[in-house]
């Protein structure tokens, strides 16, 4: 870069001026922060705490199934507490906390100042998190839903549930579900409108396409499962009979409506993961992705093809034939893009150097349960084996295969690779590697044996079986797995506990050598200044970058306004040929 | 090791594993045609994604782990897209062929000379036979019988929420849903008795809500039909004939029918023949006066928020005499 947008020497009182505008309230009004990387993180945080809760719901599951005809729980209690932890898992853990990251990294990845709408996103989290709150403690009082997570009526109406119980799940999940989508709108105009001058489409980074896709995804899928609750929530109320059948309504409408936005939801979850893979293995191999446009269209592709699938889980309904085998081939060919992305990842692993980091095991855990995964997924795609497998313990492996291996992993892969950028210590390397090998083997013993158990015939959702039909020791293999899985987890808290130290206006730095802009130095509150990007890994290109852009040579080095600015970009192009139109200011009001 | 102990030994552990995946609800434990080509499926599909697996995770170890000087074949995207894009496409292609030509299959066999309804109530399962013209024969509870090597249709529906009829010995599931007949061809290719169980949560004891399935050969199970048929037979001996007069004087006739007597309750199971049947409780315990005494006393004790109101009038003699009669309806 020839010529810089501003030059040296700065005005020494510039930066103490931008920094002072873009601090965060201090004490106890750091709650009232708006900016992304502290909305980011207290989001993230709330996520973990759901996971946390939904993952003790486990383990309570677990003791209860250790045995044949257990009672440690009570029927009426377990059928709430496996209700409870497939929601919370779904809509108070996993969305909330991909999300949550793409608040987080967005506008850094991208050398942003924040999001284009930060009321938005702290308006989608204090709605998430107050509602998640008051939805989980429905517990304490016996009046958590038990209708299980995806709530078929007539099961769910006023005849069959008459207490308030599924009322909090209908009311509490309609209300997350509308603070998903204003996170969502938040991320897609983020993407597209907040990006460094230069960073056209093509230099965007693949973690932001796939949240492009993600928020997309959501806009699209979301509002069916939102029209569907309003629905139910009428018919619970005002007995209107949208679901019963004897009064002309139909039960499978619900169906229809919750997969199709219920299916869609697994890939909502599982493409930012992949997006964290495709950002973390270039920087641990120390080379650019391998097939980076196929991956970009994997991604694109997945979320067309993932609109296609729902009905895979209507497969043992009834319905016509000829139906079922589209649903059917286009179940298996959303595992094409899948596939795509694998091979390119490790076409990327064998291309570079592999560091083994606690972030790279947790890419490798990934990779190998994420394929068996996505290898069960062909398997119950194909209609008469799902037809025994449907609704078994066959099932129920198959989707913690992915949804733990596709999306847990990958998050603390990014847990342990971001940190940096946000504490100002890493998290430890030593508690990493203990962490990581507890999830993956007690992962694995955990989850395996399920399969078999679904295979031999144990449905899901059962709060005891009998004896003789020999499943008790595939349950307490299970069980004891969980436990290693949860131990894992809590080493995981523990190095949090040691090691992370937010909101502390600095960080670790780029201790990976990593080549993206997040790792700009500035941290979590501003860069000094915003960049020009000319390629894919600014900082591995361009050697004086972290110094220039310390140094305030580029955009926006202070605050021409007195209030918080931030670049915008052109949708599609970057702001490529006119960099002069991102200095453009945006009025940020912070009080 | 000699190589001939190791075969010996993966042999059985390979019988190990299969046997110790049989069992009378065991999806890999095929009595019927149905269930057999799905577990020839899912064997088929076992071995290959195994293959894949372990082919996946070799590459992954090879790429991580080789020297430093790259194999020629990493550099180059081709790679990715022949194994990412094209052998999936291939292989994916088979397979929905393959699946679908199983999808398709209808019930070819001739028909049966009678139908079976099956409705699914919390937590039990309603059973009608029902013969050529549509009407009902029979009505019984949470058992089948089938003739072996003939074809039925069950007829699925249900009388509240969503269940599902599953028989992993003899077939896949098929959902009852309200509003809807959904029709399940059930065949067994081997006589014995299956077991099956409410694959839909159904809310409450949906984990205790399973059925037996008892294919026999032609000889007996006419003499079974024939039975079921009858009406009740007049008490022999004092304290059935007490046990009967207990039943029809307090309240059971309102929800329960034994035909052949004025009780002709139609809420909870028929009770004609529940003497004759394996399990009581939808699966839950065998039939005898013992576990019959127990669950009239109390229902909700074994099988918790069961329809059933809790008896505990009876006791002594009463409670003898009335699980007596009960045991006695064959």
């Amino acid at each position: 870069m020839s010529g810089f947008p501003n030059p040296l020497p700065r005005p020494p009182e510039e930066l103490e001026r931008l920094r002072a505008v873009w601090r965060a309230p201090s004490g106890w009004r750091l709650i009232s922060a708006v900016n992304n990387s502290y909305i980011g993180l207290f989001y993230l945080g709330a996520a973990m705490l759901f996971f946390v809760l939904a993952g003790i719901l486990a383990l309570l599951i677990r003791v209860q199934l250790a045995v044949p005809e257990n009672d440690v729980l009570p029927q009426a209690t377990y059928n709430q507490v496996f209700t409870m932890h497939g929601t919370m898992m779904m809509f108070l853990f996993a969305v909330p906390a991909v999300e949550a990251m793409g608040v987080y990294l967005l506008p850094n990845m991208q050398a942003a100042r924040d999001l284009p709408f930060p009321r938005l996103s702290a308006y989608a989290f204090w709605a998430y998190a107050v509602g998640g709150l008051v939805f989980f403690c429905s517990l304490f009082f016996g009046l958590a839903p038990d209708g299980g997570w995806f709530m078929y009526p007539p099961l769910t109406s006023y005849e069959f549930s008459p207490g308030h119980n599924a009322d909090f799940w209908l009311l509490g999940i309609g209300f997350i579900e509308i603070s998903a989508i204003a996170g969502a709108i938040e991320i897609l105009v983020g993407v597209l409108r907040t990006r460094a001058p230069g960073m056209t489409l093509d230099k965007l980074p693949v973690y932001s396409w796939a949240m492009l896709v993600f928020a997309v995804m959501i806009v699209f899928g979301f509002p069916a499962v939102i029209l569907g609750t309003a629905l139910l929530e009428i018919e619970r109320g005002f007995h209107w009979p949208f679901f019963i059948a004897e009064k002309g309504g139909d039960p499978l409408l619900w169906q229809h409506l919750f997969w199709f936005f219920g299916h869609p939801d697994v890939y909502i979850i599982f493409l930012p993961a992949a997006g964290f893979v495709s950002a973390i293995l270039p920087t641990m191999c120390g080379t650019p992705l391998v097939a980076r446009r196929w991956v970009v269209l994997a991604l694109v592709a997945t979320g067309f093809i993932a609109f296609g699938v729902w009905v895979h889980h209507m497969f043992a309904t009834g319905l016509p034939k000829l139906s079922l085998s589209f649903f059917s081939a286009a179940s298996m060919a959303v595992a094409v893009p899948s596939g795509i992305q694998v091979f390119a990842w490790i076409a990327t692993i064998a291309k570079g150097k592999l560091r083994l980091t606690v972030p790279s095991l947790f890419v490798l855990g990934f990779l190998a349960i994420f394929t068996l995964g996505g290898l069960t997924g062909v398997m119950v795609a194909v209609v008469p084996f799902d037809w025994q497998t449907h609704d078994t313990f066959f099932v129920v492996a198959h989707f913690h295969y992915v949804m733990i291996g596709g999306m847990v992993f990958p998050l603390f892969a990014a847990f342990y690779y971001w940190a940096p950028t946000a504490s100002r210590r890493a998290l430890s390397e030593r508690l990493g590697r203990w962490c990581f090998g507890l999830m993956f083997v007690g992962f694995n013993v955990a989850f395996f044996p399920q399969h078999i158990a679904g295979l031999m015939g144990m449905p899901r959702r059962v709060w005891t079986y009998p004896a003789e039909l020999g499943w008790g020791w595939i349950n307490m293999t299970s069980t004891i797995g969980a436990f290693v899985l949860g131990l894992g987890a809590l080493v995981f808290l523990i190095d949090l506990a040691r090691n992370f130290r937010p909101f502390t206006g600095a960080n670790a730095g780029n201790v990976w050598n990593a080549g993206t802009l997040e790792w700009l130095p500035g941290g979590t509150s501003v860069t000094r200044s915003i960049p020009i990007v000319t390629s894919l890994e600014p900082l591995w290109d361009q050697p004086t970058l972290a110094r220039d852009v310390e140094d305030g040579r580029y955009y926006l080095p202070g605050t021409a306004t007195g209030r918080r600015e931030n670049a915008e970009s052109c949708s599609v192009f970057g702001a490529e040929g006119h960099p002069a139109s991102s200095k453009a200011a945006h009025r940020r009001s912070t009080s | 090791m000699s190589p001939r102990i190791c075969t010996r030994c993966a042999k059985a552990a390979l019988v190990a594993l299969v046997g110790g995946c049989s069992g009378p609800q065991s999806a890999l434990d095929p009595g019927g045609a149905a269930a057999e080509q799905i577990a020839t499926l899912g064997w088929t599909m076992f071995a290959v994604a195994t293959a894949i697996l372990v082919a996946v995770l070799a590459l992954a170890a090879h790429a991580a782990l080789a020297p430093a000087d790259r194999p020629a074949w990493a550099l180059r995207e081709g790679w990715v897209l022949g194994a990412g894009l094209a052998f999936p496409i291939v292989l994916l292609s088979a397979l929905l062929v393959w699946s679908l030509s199983i999808t398709g299959q209808g019930a070819d066999a001739p028909p049966a000379p009678f139908r079976i309804q099956v409705v699914g109530e919390r937590w039990w399962w309603r059973v009608t036979y029902l013969g050529p013209d549509g009407r009902p024969l029979f009505s019984t509870a949470n058992e089948l019988r089938l003739p072996v090597g003939r074809s039925v249709d069950v007829e699925l529906t249900t009388a509240d929420v969503i269940h599902s009829f599953w028989v992993p010995g003899l077939a896949g599931k098929l959902d009852m849903l309200p509003g809807r007949v959904n029709t399940l061809s059930l065949a067994a290719g081997r006589a014995g008795t299956y077991r099956g169980q409410c694959a839909e949560y159904c809310g409450g004891a949906h984990a205790l809500m399973a059925f037996m399935v008892v294919a026999e050969t032609d000889d007996s199970f006419d003499r079974w039909m024939a039975a079921q048929a009858a009406p009740v037979a007049e008490p022999t001996s004092d304290e059935t004939r007490r046990g009967r007069d207990l039943f029809l004087a307090s309240g059971c006739p309102a929800c329960h029918a034994a035909r052949g007597t004025p009780a002709v309750g139609a809420i909870g199971p028929d009770l004609t023949h529940v003497g004759g049947r394996l399990t009581i409780g939808a699966g839950l315990l065998p039939t005898h006066r013992g576990t019959l005494a127990a669950w009239i006393v109390d229902p909700g004790h074994l099988k918790p928020e069961v329809r059933m109101p809790a008896f505990p009038i009876y006791r002594g003699e009463d409670l003898r005499a009335l699980a007596a009669w009960l045991e006695s309806l064959e």
